[in-house]
């Protein structure tokens, strides 16, 4: 995404290319479903024309939203997700129809997709600033932790084949609110550790040659990791626990650039899985349907057998490289085809080619998330950039790796395809979060000013312009890793052309220390008008 | 932020590597083995839906299919009027739509389904002709006579009998007893299948071990010293009338242990019988110091070319048979009886008897007789014989055959004579766990001078008969019986 040299001319929308490449994902899903009919039952269906023009609808409408409220934004993320959901929709159908009754799951996935379409058309319009976010950093956790725990309570949570993370909500069946709580978690770490940073990167001990951080500060990491293996604990939810810890690792390196984060990081993670194994007989389980899963006895085991994770297997090597041809395979022989193993689903009947075009989706999102979170100049974005996507990353990666086998088998969905509304809901409101956040990395100064900035709060005084870029300038060449000051000040944007434009002043405007809690504080701050 | 929010992009990166890795090597690189793991029934529902080529003995189906009017249009039977499923279990398997397929099902299940690219002329004239592909027809080496005798002679007690044509390898019987129905399996209720095969996994006595190629293995007992007498032939330094050592009770060195006779007292010619005497009255003591005297290597080596220790498909899969290593001299001794951590199937047995039966040619036991159009039963592949080793030469082959001939004539067989053709065999009496009875053994072959069948047969704890079983009461009657259906038919 090269920008303009001179600061007046404007970087390109990609908002035609959008279009185009979001026909196309309409054109791909449709025949889809049109070749999920012709497969089983010999005919296209039906409704073809109503389920296309319904998918077309959202498509544009959310088109239309970025087109208006967010025209910088990254122009892949909404044609990829379409793709991913119509694909989803297609399978979804296809395995209701390989069912001996058919119970119409299609159509209420169908129904999830408009709401949350609906919803990240919402965050486009309403949300006019990533930033704004920051203000609900605590009661985002607050909320994120509350939704965790919800199906522990008695009464409302409901258990699923051991694992307890559903609640009962009336009229809308049941309701998987840890999807939702990995975005309000992932806000509320963005926030957090945004603030903190300073105080986590101080070094403590050095010991192997690695500066270790202070034990006082080790609080967050521990709270993480018990909370994590709290869910795994009462709810049984070995994906969910390691979801959450990694991504909470992962934000962490991000915001404090040590390595010894991440050592820790693995130290604990590692040091639950071995209390899991070595304590938990749904662990042991799982571990054992991983290691043993092809020898008979296990895969023959009532309860906590392999047979599920083999039958996935089978239907892949029965798709091969080009696949069955939808409609043509018998995914159904897989339990939950249509949600945990909607991959192997799509591997038998549409073979490694197409699992190959749907995992480059989900790479070219996180690719795109990363992407964004390098250009955006302030920390609280950059970390909310990157958690997103590599939510979506790591989910991906625990699903998929799951069902091939490469790593023990947890119960999570994937992304945008897997039969599911909270799932589905969640993930397109990580869309949403990334338009507006991928829309503001891009947006040229001047269009800043005169809209979204006027709104943001200033909660620190202003220091003087010019001082600010004195200091930045130094600052820079002090200390190339300093979180903040790794931007360049705003002035050389003119000979940087890989660097963002942007209405933020240079990051490292205020020496180091100088408000320690609050660092990012400038973010907020316009400085147009100065120059 | 920028240098480690690159290495989180790396890191994803490389997770999608990984996954990009892991689904390739499911859906291409292990692709075939998953499609043919034996737990995979999918296989079976596409092959179910197809006309599955029968299996034939004789020129009559063991397992066939029928049309039926359900979702699997096939319906998989075993047996026939006058061929009990029970006895051709352990070699037809269970073609099951729970639990896969075993045996013969599963071994020769590309000819069967018609999948196998030998067949692929096959299915390019019933693309034209618009027929629906049929699975080829898999005629088996067993003559129904002989595995009869087989099945009848072992009766109730557990147990296995092989019979071998020594000259091409054909396998002529293999029958594991308990047997059990592969029909219950067969069902297309799927749980009625899966609880008939509970049942068969549960039962007693473990019928679904094929015991004659594999499960448990069985010392060989007294038949060992069949090999063991060989490897002292080819050495060089004995002929069949060698003097050997044969005392009441032989002291063992480095312990206080002794080994005695199965019957009191020193062996023939006052404890000193020639090689073929000890062979003939099993003498327990000279072959125990002959053993000793031989060396490990020397009896492993010959345990080896016998086809001991080697991975063999016929084209059901052969537990390898084995002779231990590193033993210390009484360990040694007790080897050379067939006792101690010397483990055999009855078909390594057969084999060996075979070998020597054809002069010393070992030729590769086939239980395919040939592939057959199912349609028109026009032969599509036939198996050639082919030769697997050569144990002993010519020279050692016809000696020990006088010798075993011997053990008939004037020794423990005389239970296998069979008028006037001429019969060559070993007994063996196993001893495997202490208290519990011992595992009779019986190897032989006829006619000597001309074979046409050799014959391995084990009971298992002395079947019926308990403490008091003799390879020779036990055992033999049922190797009689065996050759019997061959060579008087």
């Amino acid at each position: 995404m090269n920008q303009a040299p001179s600061q007046t001319a404007r970087p390109r929308t990609y908002r035609l290319a959008e279009l185009g490449l979001l026909i196309l994902a309409i054109v791909v899903a449709t025949s889809s479903y049109a070749l999920v009919g012709l497969g089983v039952e010999g005919t296209i269906p039906a409704n073809v024309y109503g389920y296309a023009a319904w998918l077309a609808v959202l498509g544009i409408a959310i088109h239309i939203v970025v087109w208006i409220k967010a025209k910088y934004a990254d122009p892949v993320l909404v044609p990829i997700a379409v793709l991913l959901n119509g694909l989803g929709l297609a399978m979804i159908y296809r395995v209701d129809l390989g069912r001996d009754e058919y119970l119409g799951s299609g159509m209420t996935q169908l129904i999830w997709t408009s709401l949350g379409v609906v919803l990240a058309g919402l965050i486009v319009i309403f949300l006019k600033d990533h930033r704004l976010l920051r203000r609900y950093t605590y009661i985002s956790g607050m909320a994120g932790l509350v939704l965790l725990l919800l199906p522990l309570v008695p009464g409302l949570g409901s258990e699923h084949y051991g694992a307890r993370i559903w609640i009962k909500v009336p009229l809308f069946g049941s309701f998987q609110p840890g999807e939702v709580s990995k975005i309000l978690l992932t806000i509320f770490f963005a926030g957090y550790l945004v603030s903190y940073k300073d105080q986590l990167v101080a070094a403590g001990k050095k010991f192997l040659g690695i500066q270790w951080p202070r034990l006082r500060d080790l609080g967050p990491i521990v709270t993480a990791w018990v909370a994590s293996v709290g869910v795994l604990v009462f709810e049984r939810d070995l994906g969910t626990s390691l979801l959450f810890f990694g991504l909470f690792v992962a934000m962490l390196y991000v915001a404090t650039s040590k390595a010894s984060w991440i050592i820790l990081g693995l130290g604990f993670f590692a040091a639950g899985a071995v209390l899991a194994s070595l304590y938990f007989t749904h662990v042991q389980q799982r571990i054992d349907g991983w290691l043993n899963a092809l020898t008979p006895e296990v895969y023959n085991k009532e309860v906590g057998g392999s047979y599920q994770l083999v039958q996935g297997l089978f239907g892949m090597s029965n798709g091969g490289l080009i696949g069955t041809g939808l409609g043509e395979g018998r995914p159904n022989m897989v339990p939950f085809a249509e949600s945990d193993f909607i991959y192997a689903a799509f591997g038998e009947e549409i073979g490694l080619a197409g699992l190959f075009v749907i995992l480059l989706c989900y790479l070219f999102i996180f690719q795109r998330g990363i992407r964004t979170a390098q250009q955006l100049r302030d920390g609280f974005g950059t970390l909310l950039a990157t958690g997103l996507s590599f939510t979506i990353a790591l989910q991906v990666f625990v699903v998929v790796g799951g069902v091939t086998r490469l790593i023990p088998l947890t119960g999570l969905t994937t992304p945008f395809l897997a039969q599911g509304g909270s799932s589905l809901i969640a993930n397109w409101m990580i869309v949403g979060l990334l338009l507006r956040i991928s829309d503001n990395a891009r947006r040229p100064v001047e269009e800043f000013h005169t809209g979204v900035l006027r709104i943001t709060e200033d909660p620190e005084p202003v220091p003087a312009g010019a001082h600010a870029n004195d200091t930045a300038a130094s600052a820079r060449t002090v200390d190339e890793d300093a979180p903040t000051t790794n931007l360049p000040p705003a002035d050389s944007r003119v000979f940087d052309d890989e660097a963002p434009t942007t209405n933020l002043p240079p990051a490292g405007a205020r020496p180091r220390g100088q408000a320690p809690n609050d660092t990012d504080a400038t973010d907020q701050r316009p400085t147009g008008g100065e120059r | 932020m920028k240098k480690p929010l690159t290495h989180i992009a790396v890191v994803g990166f490389v997770m999608f590597a990984l996954l990009f890795g892991s689904t390739s090597w499911v859906q291409y690189v292990t692709a075939d083995s998953l499609n043919n793991n034996p737990l995979n029934n999918r296989r079976i529902l596409d092959q179910l839906a197809r006309d599955r080529g029968p299996i034939l003995v004789d020129g009559t189906p063991i397992a066939y299919s029928e049309p039926v009017d359900d979702k699997y249009k096939y319906q998989r039977k075993y047996g026939s009027d006058n061929l009990d499923p029970r006895a051709y279990a352990s070699l037809t398997g269970y073609y099951s739509v729970v639990s896969g397929a075993s045996g013969m099902e599963r071994a020769s299940g590309d000819y069967l389904s018609g999948d196998s690219d030998a067949l692929f002329y096959d299915k390019v004239g019933s693309f034209f002709t618009g027929e629906q592909p049929r699975g080829a027809a898999v005629e088996l080496t067993i003559d129904p006579k002989v595995q009869q005798a087989a099945w009848d002679g072992l009766g109730n007690q557990n147990g296995a009998a092989v019979a071998l044509d020594p000259k091409t390898g054909k396998i002529l019987a293999m029958a594991s007893t308990p047997g059990w129905d592969p029909n219950a399996l067969a069902s297309h209720d799927s749980t009625e299948a899966s609880q008939a095969f509970k049942n068969l996994e549960a039962a007693d006595g473990k019928p679904a071990y094929n015991r004659a190629i594999g499960g448990n293995l069985y010392p060989p007992g007294s038949t060992f010293k069949v090999l063991v007498a060989a490897a002292a032939l080819e050495s060089g330094d004995y002929e069949p009338d060698s003097q050997l050592n044969g005392p009441a009770t032989l002291d063992l060195p480095q312990t206080t242990a002794t080994i005695g006779n199965s019957h009191p007292g020193a062996c023939r010619n006052g404890g000193k019988p020639t090689l073929a005497d000890s062979l003939a009255e099993s003498c327990n003591t000279s072959f125990a110091s002959l053993g000793m005297d031989l060396g490990e290597d020397a009896i492993a080596k010959q345990a080896e070319k016998f086809g001991f220790g080697e991975d063999l498909e016929i084209p059901l899969n052969v537990t390898p048979s084995s002779f231990p290593s590193d033993l210390n001299p009484p360990q040694l001794a007790q080897s050379s009886l067939g006792q101690y951590e010397v483990r055999s199937t009855p078909l390594q047995m057969a084999m060996m008897t075979a070998g020597i039966a054809n002069g010393g040619k070992m030729m590769k036991p086939q239980l395919v007789d040939r592939v057959l159009n199912a349609n028109t039963l026009e032969p599509i592949s036939e198996t050639r014989p082919s030769q697997m080793s050569r144990p002993v030469s010519g020279d050692t082959a016809d000696k020990l055959t006088d010798m075993m001939t011997g053990v008939v004539e004037n020794g423990t067989a005389s239970v296998a004579k069979m008028g006037d053709t001429k019969v060559a065999a070993k007994t063996g009496t196993a001893q495997h766990a202490k208290g519990a009875a011992p595992h009779a053994w019986f190897i032989s072959f006829a006619p000597a001078d001309d074979p046409q069948v050799a014959v391995a047969v084990v009971v298992e704890n002395g079947g019926n008969a308990g403490n008091e079983a003799y390879g020779a009461t036990v055992a033999g009657p049922i190797a009689k019986n065996m050759m019997e259906a061959v060579v008087e038919k």
